[in-house]
């Protein structure tokens, strides 16, 4: 026997980092959110690696951060370590990344959630989406309670009928042993979506007392810290930081590894659903690449309350005894205690090219989904996500156009595009390489680039406008004036740049033309620049990057110009592709299968030509003349 | 009006008299500018380079006549312009014709000409489609177009092209593999910098870049040099002392196919001979050693004996039947060992003495019975050299032609991404940079195997580079 309970205009379905920013995105906006989890303690959960950020996947934070997303500001309250990879490199591929209190973490999304107004938490499974005539109507929870709604956004994560599986053990549970969702697959396939069968894994967790961590190497974390949410400042969050410890495998290890390798469900066929090739379980490294002698393996603390670490690195799907076996060959873990087992976990997820760049399915009206639920992996990519579906459901409830950050605009815009366009075979993670124009798309201008979308949108609000605002007018004035202030070949200016090895001037120069040489920057330029004015640490590196590499990202946006040109090129929803003369086969199937919104999101779907393209151009051109033709004939000009 | 880049292109076929070379877009005028001199301005070239464009304030569909002139201040032609100017045109830009007469070379020249000052190498119709976009003509004319660009693919080439491009194919994906190495190298230290670190990396690319440049430049030279050496494959002769070879030379030399010139070969002494058999031309060997009364390889030393069969595409080893094997043939098929080729039986006609068992456990050539005095066997020769050509066993000498201008200006493209990464390495700049420049280069040799590059680089990382927690 059903009820029916109150309507609310947003159901989320899932409580993980998608599901929650999700959920706070459409609440703040001013809608009645009810936000389903099956269990209200594993809020914002961490089932795998104690860490936020990385390289890449910290791009991904601080642009969820600068649409007014949760995340950022989460890990700078719940964070233990904070470090910033790749300084040797370029700014573009800087990427911060931050060990977490995995407990302290969730405990303080949870306590964000059910402190946020219009939002209404609730335990449960969903077993039915109710969808009339293409239109989402509701939900129907396993106890049978019906809520209508507006709008839902499924964030299942690793859920939907979930099996973790180490040696012959297979439990049909989520992580964590969470009791998984059983119920929601069959219903999809019903609306007919099509399902995927995609797998992930898990290091085992060790008693920290069980660890010799004289054979390791102490990984400290950085002294001088930058905080994932630009509301917050580098001292308000400062504090003690604790370490990871490095050690390696050996040969040994990868002996007992290839002598069981026969009892592993991956290669006995038990495990049938994809694995990401980004994390790759110790035994598939140690096959794959067979000619490494050693792997490395981080140990991670999981938390400050805690003496539970993970071991990064060796995530297994081995029987016990095995796993047991090759962490004791590891130097440091001879002796180590395994509080929780390394598993591998199977889920249901969906074919994200059936989504629009809105992540709405393109066939079922006011039905979003998210995160790992569609197919990709990583907390990170489930936030990123998760805020731009909440963004969008929130938008259509007020009849507004979707916010879709194209590939030139945010990683978020990558990673969005490369599901619904490539669609993906595996569980797709972040990659820097990802991005074609990343010199433009970097962690410290992530605010420059996206705050004032988040403003328009209504998750910024107007004093962190204002303060954006602000900064953006310091770097554009700083770097102006630097592009006018020229310096003679005066004994000051030789002097200093003999002193920092620096070929002397020939003639004068502009500030702005010397800050380009790699052995200067705006710094060190503070010696010769005499009208220097007092300006924030934030700005000085704007404008330090704007500067010195002045050539590469012009030379970046002039590919941007070129790609936008397509990107602007709408399809209409309502194109026949048989109408359109001479497409090749493969590609009339294709562009059916997918229907791109533009002629630019058209050219990177596989298997479609340039020449393709070409046709494509030709013909809209056409129905475009025919149009304005009619409109001329009908408009009364004549 | 669309605002796209400028184009050019052959607007006439390519035989015949006059060629047509035409450019569209808002640069044509620009371009036609800095490469055309009046008859005036010939004398004094130095002063043309400063002045103004002459096309100007010339108004739209008038001729005017003067002079092609390169670079290097080389006439390359006599030529024609006609001026039509926006919207006023076929393709409703600025267009210019250039008439020129010098025969297919010529307007080829004409053409890198412009495609150095800026114009793009139209594609297969693009002219037409731009008339189309701007509104010029009318669908039904563009279809028609587009449907001729869809089935240009379909044209079989010709064998001899085909395996040409396959060469170069393959020449190319050696670079791209190269780079995209290169770049999954970068990659994965950016991904996961724990793991891959880049001490030392950019001197090695240095090097690396470097040597992919040189081998970029080589094949741009070959296309300069055109491509008459190219289109034989080099056969030589060989065999001992009146076994047969200069009445071999002739039989093949056979007046009527002898192509006209003789073409120096790159050993000095070598003289090539072009003959044509079937679809497929040799440039025939010869040699001032190889008179029927020298001993080849006493002639002219082992070592250059050596170096001269190397340079070799095919082999024919001219046997004399009608004595047994002797030294000097154990000499020279410990030579030919592990080369390409065919012996020929001769003296088919006489009494055979040779044991034919001991041959073939010498040297594991097919043989043809072959009888100089009366061209038997002739036939199956040629025959056997055109088999082995279309089935891949015998190819072209190791240099790379390019065979369009459309691939020549992809590698022009690449050659020059790899030259800003030497400067980027040597500004000192850091590792994420390179990647700008390596893609650019990447994509560019792309198009010359038709390959795209969407997922490579993902897939060379995962491949490649053990990543990941």
């Amino acid at each position: 026997m059903s009820y029916t309970y109150e309507e609310y205009d947003v159901v989320v379905i899932g409580a993980g980092h998608a599901g929650c920013e999700a959920a706070l995105a459409t609440a703040r906006l001013g809608f009645q959110t009810l936000i389903f989890t099956v269990s209200i303690d594993s809020i914002a959960m961490m089932p795998c690696n104690p860490n936020i950020g990385g390289s890449s996947k910290g791009h991904l934070v601080k642009e969820v951060d600068a649409l007014g997303g949760e995340m950022g500001k989460n890990i700078d309250k719940t964070y233990i370590q904070s470090k910033m990879l790749n300084l040797s490199k370029g700014p573009a591929v800087h990427s911060l990344r931050a060990q977490a209190d995995k407990q302290d973490y969730s405990r303080e999304m949870r306590k964000v959630l059910e402190n946020t107004e219009n939002l209404i938490l609730k335990q449960g499974e969903i077993a039915e989406v109710l969808v009339e005539e293409g239109k989402v109507k509701g939900v129907r929870t396993a106890s049978d309670a019906i809520y209508p709604c507006k709008m839902v956004i499924m964030c299942t994560g690793t859920y939907l009928q979930a099996r973790c599986i180490y040696g012959n053990v297979s439990n049909h549970t989520g992580p964590n042993g969470l009791a998984a969702a059983n119920l929601l697959t069959k219903n999809l396939v019903d609306l007919g979506i099509e399902i995927r069968r995609f797998k992930t894994g898990t290091p085992a967790r060790v008693d920290k007392r069980t660890i010799d961590f004289d054979k390791m190497m102490e990984q400290k974390g950085d002294d001088k810290i930058v905080p994932f949410s630009f509301t917050n400042k580098a001292e308000d969050i400062e504090k003690e930081q604790v370490s990871c410890w490095l050690t390696y495998t050996n040969e040994e290890t990868h002996k007992i590894i290839m002598d069981n390798i026969d009892r592993s469900p991956l290669y006995s066929g038990d495990i049938k659903g994809t694995g990401p090739r980004y994390c790759p379980s110790i035994e598939d490294k140690v096959v794959r690449f067979a000619d490494k002698e050693r792997h490395q393996v981080f140990l991670e603390p999981e938390g400050n309350y805690t003496n539970e670490m993970y071991i990064g690195g060796m995530s297994s799907s081995l029987p016990e005894d095995v796993q047991y076996a090759m962490y004791h060959t590891v130097p440091g873990l001879e002796h180590a205690t395994i509080v929780r087992n390394a598993y591998a976990i199977e889920y249901d997820c969906i074919n994200p090219i059936q989504l629009k760049p809105s992540l709405e399915f393109k066939d079922i009206d006011g039905f979003f989904s998210a995160g790992q639920a569609n197919g990709s992996s990583g907390y990170e990519e489930a936030a990123a996500q998760g805020i731009i579906a909440g963004i969008n459901a929130a938008r259509k409830l007020s009849g507004k156009e979707p916010i879709v950050l194209d590939r030139s605009q945010a990683y978020i815009g990558v990673l969005i595009d490369d599901l619904i366009t490539k669609g993906t075979n595996e569980p797709y993670r972040m990659m820097t390489s990802r991005a074609e124009y990343r010199l433009l798309l970097r962690q410290d201008n992530a605010d420059l680039r996206l705050t004032e979308i988040g403003y328009e949108v209504g998750l910024i609000d107007q004093e962190r406008y204002e303060a954006f605002c602000r900064k953006k007018e310091l770097i554009e004035k700083e770097v102006n004036r630097l592009k006018k202030t020229t310096v003679g070949t005066g004994k000051k200016v030789q002097e200093f740049l003999k002193l920092q090895n620096s070929t002397l001037l020939q003639s004068g120069s502009t500030i702005a033309e010397l800050l380009k040489r790699p052995e200067l920057s705006y710094d060190l330029l503070a010696e010769i620049d005499k009208e220097r004015p007092v300006l924030p640490e934030d700005v000085c590196e704007q404008v330090n990057i704007n500067l010195k590499y002045d050539g590469y990202i012009q030379r970046q946006m002039r590919q941007v110009a070129q790609f936008k040109k397509l990107e602007k090129k709408k399809i209409p929803e309502n194109i026949d592709y048989d109408e359109v003369y001479s497409l090749r086969k493969e590609a009339l199937q294709k562009l059916k299968e997918f229907r791109p919104t533009s002629v630019g999101q058209a050219s990177r779907i596989s298997g479609v030509s340039p020449t393709d393209i070409s046709v494509l151009l030709i013909y809209l051109e056409k129905i475009k003349n025919e149009k304005n033709e009619k409109s001329l004939r009908n408009g009364g000009l004549v | 009006m669309m605002d796209y880049d400028t184009i050019a292109g052959i607007a006439s076929g390519m035989g015949g008299g006059i060629g047509i070379v035409r450019i569209s877009g808002k640069e044509a005028i620009r371009i036609i500018g800095e490469v055309f001199c009046t008859k005036k301005e010939i004398e004094n070239l130095q002063e043309k380079r400063k002045s103004n464009n002459y096309f100007l304030k010339k108004s739209s569909h008038t001729i005017h006549y003067g002079f092609i002139v390169d670079d290097e201040n080389v006439i390359l032609d006599e030529v024609i312009v006609l001026l039509m100017k926006a919207p006023k045109s076929y393709t409703c830009e600025d267009v210019v014709e250039i008439d020129a007469h010098g025969g297919p070379f010529v307007i080829k020249k004409i053409l890198e000409l412009l495609i150095h000052h800026g114009a793009r190498l139209a594609e297969a119709g693009e002219f037409t489609k731009r008339a189309f976009l701007n509104g010029r003509i009318d669908l039904a004319q563009a279809e028609a177009v587009m449907k001729m660009i869809s089935s240009k693919s379909e044209f079989a080439l010709n064998s001899a092209m085909k395996q040409l491009e396959g060469r170069v194919s393959s020449y190319i994906e050696e670079i791209r593999q190269e780079i995209l190495y290169h770049m999954g190298y970068i990659e994965s230290a950016l991904d996961d910098p724990e793991h891959y670190d880049l001490e030392g990396f950019s001197s090695r690319l240095y090097h690396v870049t470097k040597e992919e440049i040189q081998k970029l430049k080589n094949i741009l030279d070959n296309f300069e040099n055109g491509r008459m050496h190219s289109e034989g494959i080099r056969t030589v002769i060989v065999g001992k002392p009146n076994a047969g070879k200069s009445s071999l030379m002739n039989l093949l030399l056979d007046e009527e196919r002898a192509i006209v010139t003789d073409v120096a070969g790159t050993t000095r002494d070598i003289l090539e001979e072009r003959v044509q058999i079937g679809d497929i031309v040799l440039n025939l060997a010869d040699t001032a050693g190889i008179h029927d009364t020298d001993d080849f390889v006493e002639h002219m030393g082992v070592e250059k004996a050596k170096e001269y069969l190397n340079q070799a595409d095919f082999i024919i080893y001219v046997v004399d039947t009608s004595v047994p094997l002797d030294f000097s043939d154990l000499q020279i098929m410990e030579l030919l060992s592990g080369k390409k080729g065919v012996i020929l039986l001769n003296k088919s006609d006489l009494d055979i003495v040779l044991n034919r068992e001991e041959l073939k456990e010498k040297l594991d050539w097919d043989c043809i019975s072959f009888s100089s005095k009366t061209a038997e066997g002739l036939p199956e020769l040629e025959q056997y050299m055109i088999n082995s050509f279309l089935e891949g066993d015998i190819s072209y000498n190791d240099q790379i032609y390019l065979t369009s201008m459309r691939h020549r200006e992809a590698v022009e493209d690449a050659y020059q991404s790899l030259k800003q990464l030497m400067h980027t390495i040597e500004d000192g700049m850091t590792e994420d940079l390179f990647i700008i420049d390596m893609m650019d280069a990447y994509k560019k040799l792309g198009l010359i195997n038709g390959e795209t590059a969407s997922e490579d680089l993902i897939n060379k990382i995962f491949e490649e580079f053990c990543m990941g927690k």
